[in-house]
């Protein structure tokens, strides 16, 4: 659920101010509410891991919770399926994205009606997908059925483990389903200010299709769409339920660690799941500040309005 | 060749967008299906029966519940997400890319960081398993995306109409309400429904602050797929998904279908 900040200074009007205590007091409860719920639950979170809990009576600041699940034989295994089921459903959603808007931008510009059944996904709760794709994926799911009928299979036992199973197929589809149409929307918010004179140029000078595409359409697309891969990938690597719901019990997806630990009946191991949230936390906001970085730099480019 | 291009497009969109659906509309109205059969044996409402018959107080409730939390969230983002919007859309001033950045923060980093953070704070502050302290954690993610909603609507507004308002003796509340509110409208829905939507999808942040006390409709359809009933979960799904197609109906009717490209 991500909108981009509109681009600051290039849509406020030079105004002028209202002076500094009407700004402060239109921003302060919003800002007080991020910094205190957010920002304070995470430094919460930040002092629990470091395990700090005056409650059970830990009082000392420690390393060892953080030093605790790196050297767990669990987290490198976690840490690396989580990374694969982000990157690979990002790039693919990403590719199938790249096809799509250029299909979408250039057979149906005119069809609101299939726009609107595009838009769809966006709405719908992650977790509703993750029990249709049980209920399609499943040994004895509906896939399945068309399968053996199809006289592919011979018996569900025949049929490809593709939920609670190794590569995170379901996982995985979960995701790409949902992320198509926002990265594909992205891509279209920028397609429409390029450049059919561009293109035209491109076609005068012969160049092909292909040479279009990469030289002219990619460049313009790309710091869009890599802002909504990272915005996806952000999401993907720390969302809970599709890979609680669709994952295997070994190795978990790291979030679903974290919780595992977190709602541990031993105590012990809660700071130990809380440091696991603020390593998802951690690499997540890596991920925006490289996704703000490049939002600029094309910006500064002036590719993106 | 144009000719099938457009029609083949528009197909595979609306089939690959419909599979789950109708997976789970297929599964919500069988009674009996056994493997291999393509389509159930027999037919029947037991799930939905069950749903709102047997069933009938426990989901509800929780449908309540949903509602209610949602409702909340989405009233107290806006109520303080349009003055911050204003303020970011219409002036320039300093931090405005830091507040940025802070903004963008939440809406990144998954609830369940954040959530497992403010857990033993609210069990002190006794927040923790009531409806206000559920609230306060969707609030988190929740109100910076009004805020961003909102920010797009006033880069857009002009300020000459409250001006005016204000020349022809309009006080500062009149203003607000017979100017500002009325010309934002639209934008303020926008922010209220996505607000609504992602409060209403959250799951694990709601596990954690409400500790089973505040069962919403994703904890129920949890439980209920643990349970192995498919025919009931999979109407509890379409009872869950409903708001969103709802918000997105109307969004298409009110607001050209436009503002929603950013939700996810």
């Amino acid at each position: 659920m991500i909108q981009l900040p509109p681009a600051s200074g290039a849509d406020a009007r030079t105004r002028r101010s209202p002076g500094f205590f009407c700004i402060a007091g239109l921003i302060t409860p919003a800002l007080s509410v991020v910094l205190v719920l957010f920002g304070g639950g995470l430094v919460f979170g930040l002092m629990q891991s470091l395990g700090y809990m005056p409650v059970v009576g830990m009082n000392a600041l420690t390393r060892e919770h953080f030093r605790a699940i790196i050297a767990d034989p669990d987290f490198m295994p976690s840490l690396g399926l989580t990374l694969y089921v982000a990157a690979v459903s990002t790039m693919i959603a990403a590719a199938l994205s790249i096809f799509t808007a250029l299909i979408l931008h250039s057979l149906m510009r005119k069809s609101r009606i299939v726009y609107f059944i595009f838009q769809i996904p966006l709405t719908v709760p992650h977790l509703v997908i993750a029990v249709a794709m049980v209920f399609m994926l499943s040994p004895t799911g509906l896939l399945s059925r068309v399968a053996l009928g199809a006289g592919l299979i011979d018996s569900s036992a025949g049929f490809p483990l593709l939920i609670n199973d190794r590569w995170c197929v379901g996982i995985m589809l979960t995701y790409i389903w949902k992320e198509i149409p926002f990265i594909t929307l992205m891509i279209l918010s920028v397609l429409r200010n390029v450049t059919v004179e561009l293109l035209e140029v491109g076609r005068t000078l012969k160049a092909g299709r292909w040479q279009r595409f990469r030289f002219i359409t990619l460049p313009t697309i790309f710091p869009s769409l890599g802002a909504a891969c990272l915005i996806v990938f952000a999401f993907t690597f720390g969302a809970f339920e599709v890979p609680f719901l669709l994952g295997r019990t070994y190795p978990m997806l790291l979030p679903v660690w974290a919780y595992k630990n977190y709602s541990d009946v031993d105590l012990m191991a809660r700071p130990e799941g809380i440091a696991t949230g603020i390593v998802i936390a951690a690499v997540v906001i890596v991920t925006v500040i490289v996704s703000q970085g490049l939002t600029k730099t094309a910006r500064r480019r002036g590719v993106i309005v | 060749m144009r000719n099938w291009q457009r029609p083949l497009t528009a197909a595979v969109i609306t089939s690959a967008v419909a599979l789950p659906f109708f997976a789970l509309l297929l599964w919500s109205g069988s009674e009996r299906w056994f493997y291999p059969d393509l389509l159930p044996d027999r037919w029947g409402l037991r799930a939905w029966e069950y749903v709102f018959g047997t069933a009938g107080d426990q989901i509800l409730s929780s449908l309540l519940q949903s509602v209610l939390v949602a409702a909340a969230t989405a009233l107290v983002s806006v109520i303080i997400g349009v003055p911050s919007g204003r303020a970011l859309g219409l002036y320039e001033f300093n931090g405005k890319d830091l507040l940025s950045v802070l903004l963008t923060l939440p809406i990144i980093v998954p609830p369940l960081c954040v959530a497992m953070g403010l857990h033993l704070w609210f069990i002190k502050l006794r927040l923790a398993e009531t409806f206000s302290g559920v609230v306060l954690v969707h609030l988190t993610f929740s109100l910076p995306y009004a805020v961003f909603v909102m920010w797009g609507v006033f880069s857009n507004y002009d300020t000459d109409f409250e001006d005016q308002a204000r020349s022809l003796g309009a006080s500062r509340l009149a203003v607000i309400w017979r100017v500002m509110v009325p010309m934002t409208f639209s934008g303020i829905m926008v922010a209220a429904l996505f607000s609504f939507l992602l409060s209403w999808s959250q799951y694990l942040s709601t596990l954690i602050i409400g500790g089973g006390k505040i069962t919403t409709l994703p904890i129920m359809l949890f439980a209920l797929m643990g349970s192995g009933d498919r025919p009931v979960a999979a109407a509890v799904s379409l009872v869950f998904v409903t708001p969103a197609f709802l918000v997105l109906l109307f969004s298409a009717r009110y607001l050209g279908g436009k503002s929603i490209s950013g939700v996810r």
